[in-house]
């Protein structure tokens, strides 16, 4: 396995791009070291990105944030901005791990891992967050997030190609957003469940814009259509959180495993996905 | 194969070494430097018991390359008693007893250090938190995080 550590961008696509065999990215390594020990992966090339300037960086941008793809999640949780921003955001990838793999672990990493139970994803897909791919031709295109996991452990990356940042949009007036997982114990694990919820309330606290995404319980995050559709133009009674709770646990996909039978995570689900509405909607109350 | 040349600074000192590329900072230290405090446990990040502190974070040295560390500033728990003086946290450790085999603790003191520096003031549930990526296999929890609780309120003078 060889190992490098470009000083530039352009220099790490080339990189992963000229490599005749497998080539990973290496930015956090919690997901990346586990599996090159466990022999899951065995890279001709790692490419270590954390030298590229910038790259550990949070910096705004047009009302919101761009996050680097090696800023830790113990950095993301320390930055007040996005914290103000997209507490929804920050809560997910808080869930990510220990202390300690927090201190490594990125958000562009568990995006790339592309686990379905990713905490991460969920919670920047409803926030409408889009990932910057950096090709090995210099060039630079922007994705929504949900475009770039298309189902467990693969993506939509080319060859060469490697995430560089997340962008965070500004957070309109009077939103707000939160995620919540389920996991059989209360830290470490990985989510049975996990459902992300971003609102906009308007002038008179009747929710003007949502989108609602569940983790773990399909191939890949799944955004809810219904379920937003049933809280838009309401002022988040019970009657319609019931119905955006209805409508989660249709949508889901899950399978059967040891951690949960499909009936209990449909169910979990739509809970889930009741609790974090209405926590969206009192942070976004608070948010004027 | 070729060997990677690694030039890092180990609690304060300048550390040289030569490794495989897939070698890991906590192979590194314990192989290499002859640096045994840092345990392995799991070797998948799950238990904390090869924590060290990489570039001031707290970290899995068994989720780091040691090629990752050229440059960088590692500090072990062989660093953490001061010249013939125990850190507080080990004090603590050893009065309340705070250890049965031993394996995990390393690991501990390293988390629960780097948790003291942020937070002087953690209550239990922030305590429990913070360590939940340190596996006790013998259990021996309540002691541990009453010795952390115990040797904040010390330090803070209380």
């Amino acid at each position: 396995m060889r190992y490098e550590a470009p000083r530039t961008l352009g220099d790490a696509t080339g990189m992963l791009a000229s490599c005749q065999g497998v080539a990973r990215v290496l930015a956090g390594g919690t997901d990346l070291l586990v599996a090159l020990r466990s022999g899951f992966v065995e890279p001709e090339l790692v490419v270590d990105i954390k030298r590229i300037p910038g790259m550990a960086e949070i910096v705004a941008e047009d009302g919101g944030w761009r996050v680097g793809a090696a800023v830790p999640g113990a950095a993301l949780g320390r930055h007040d901005g996005v914290c103000r921003a997209w507490p929804g955001v920050v809560e997910a990838v808080e869930l990510i791990g220990s202390t300690q793999i927090q201190g490594r672990a990125t958000m562009v990493g568990n995006l790339c891992n592309a686990s379905p139970a990713a905490d991460s994803v969920p919670a920047m897909m409803a926030a409408g967050a889009l990932a910057r791919i950096a090709g090995p031709d210099g060039k630079e295109r922007d994705v929504p997030v949900g475009d770039v996991a298309t189902g467990p452990g693969v993506t939509s990356l080319a060859p060469g190609e490697l995430v560089a940042s997340i962008f965070l949009p500004e957070a309109p007036a009077r939103s707000g957003d939160a995620y919540l997982r389920l996991i059989p114990r209360t830290e470490m694990d990985i989510a049975v469940v996990g459902a992300a919820v971003s609102l906009t309330l308007d002038d008179g606290g009747c929710c003007a814009a949502a989108k609602v995404v569940l983790g773990a319980v399909g191939p890949r995050a799944l955004v809810v259509e219904d379920g937003a559709a049933a809280i838009i133009g309401t002022t988040l009674d019970d009657d319609s959180l019931a119905a955006l709770e209805a409508a989660a646990s249709a949508a889901a996909r899950p399978i059967d495993d040891k951690r949960g039978t499909v009936p209990y995570r449909r169910k979990v689900a739509g809970v889930l996905a009741r609790r974090a509405a209405r926590i969206a909607g009192t942070r976004a109350g608070e948010n004027r | 194969m070729s060997l990677q040349h690694v030039t890092t600074t180990v609690n304060g000192d300048r550390a040289e070494f030569l490794c495989d590329t897939m070698e890991t900072l906590l192979d590194a230290l314990r192989d290499r430097l002859g640096l045994t405090g840092s345990k392995e446990g799991c070797a998948s990040g799950d238990c904390g018991a090869c924590s060290v502190m990489f570039d001031g974070r707290l970290v899995c040295a068994c989720l780091v390359l040691a090629a990752e560390a050229d440059g960088r500033k590692v500090e072990t728990i062989e660093g953490m008693a001061g010249t013939g003086e125990l850190h507080p946290l080990q004090t603590k450790f050893l009065e309340l007893g705070a250890l049965q085999c031993g394996v995990c603790t390393p690991g501990f003191l390293v988390a629960a250090k780097a948790l003291l520096e942020e937070n002087p003031d953690p209550d239990e549930t922030e305590v429990r938190y913070w360590l939940a990526g340190n596996l006790c296999r013998c259990t021996g929890y309540d002691k541990i995080i009453r010795a952390v609780l115990e040797t904040a309120a010390d330090l803070r003078g209380q």
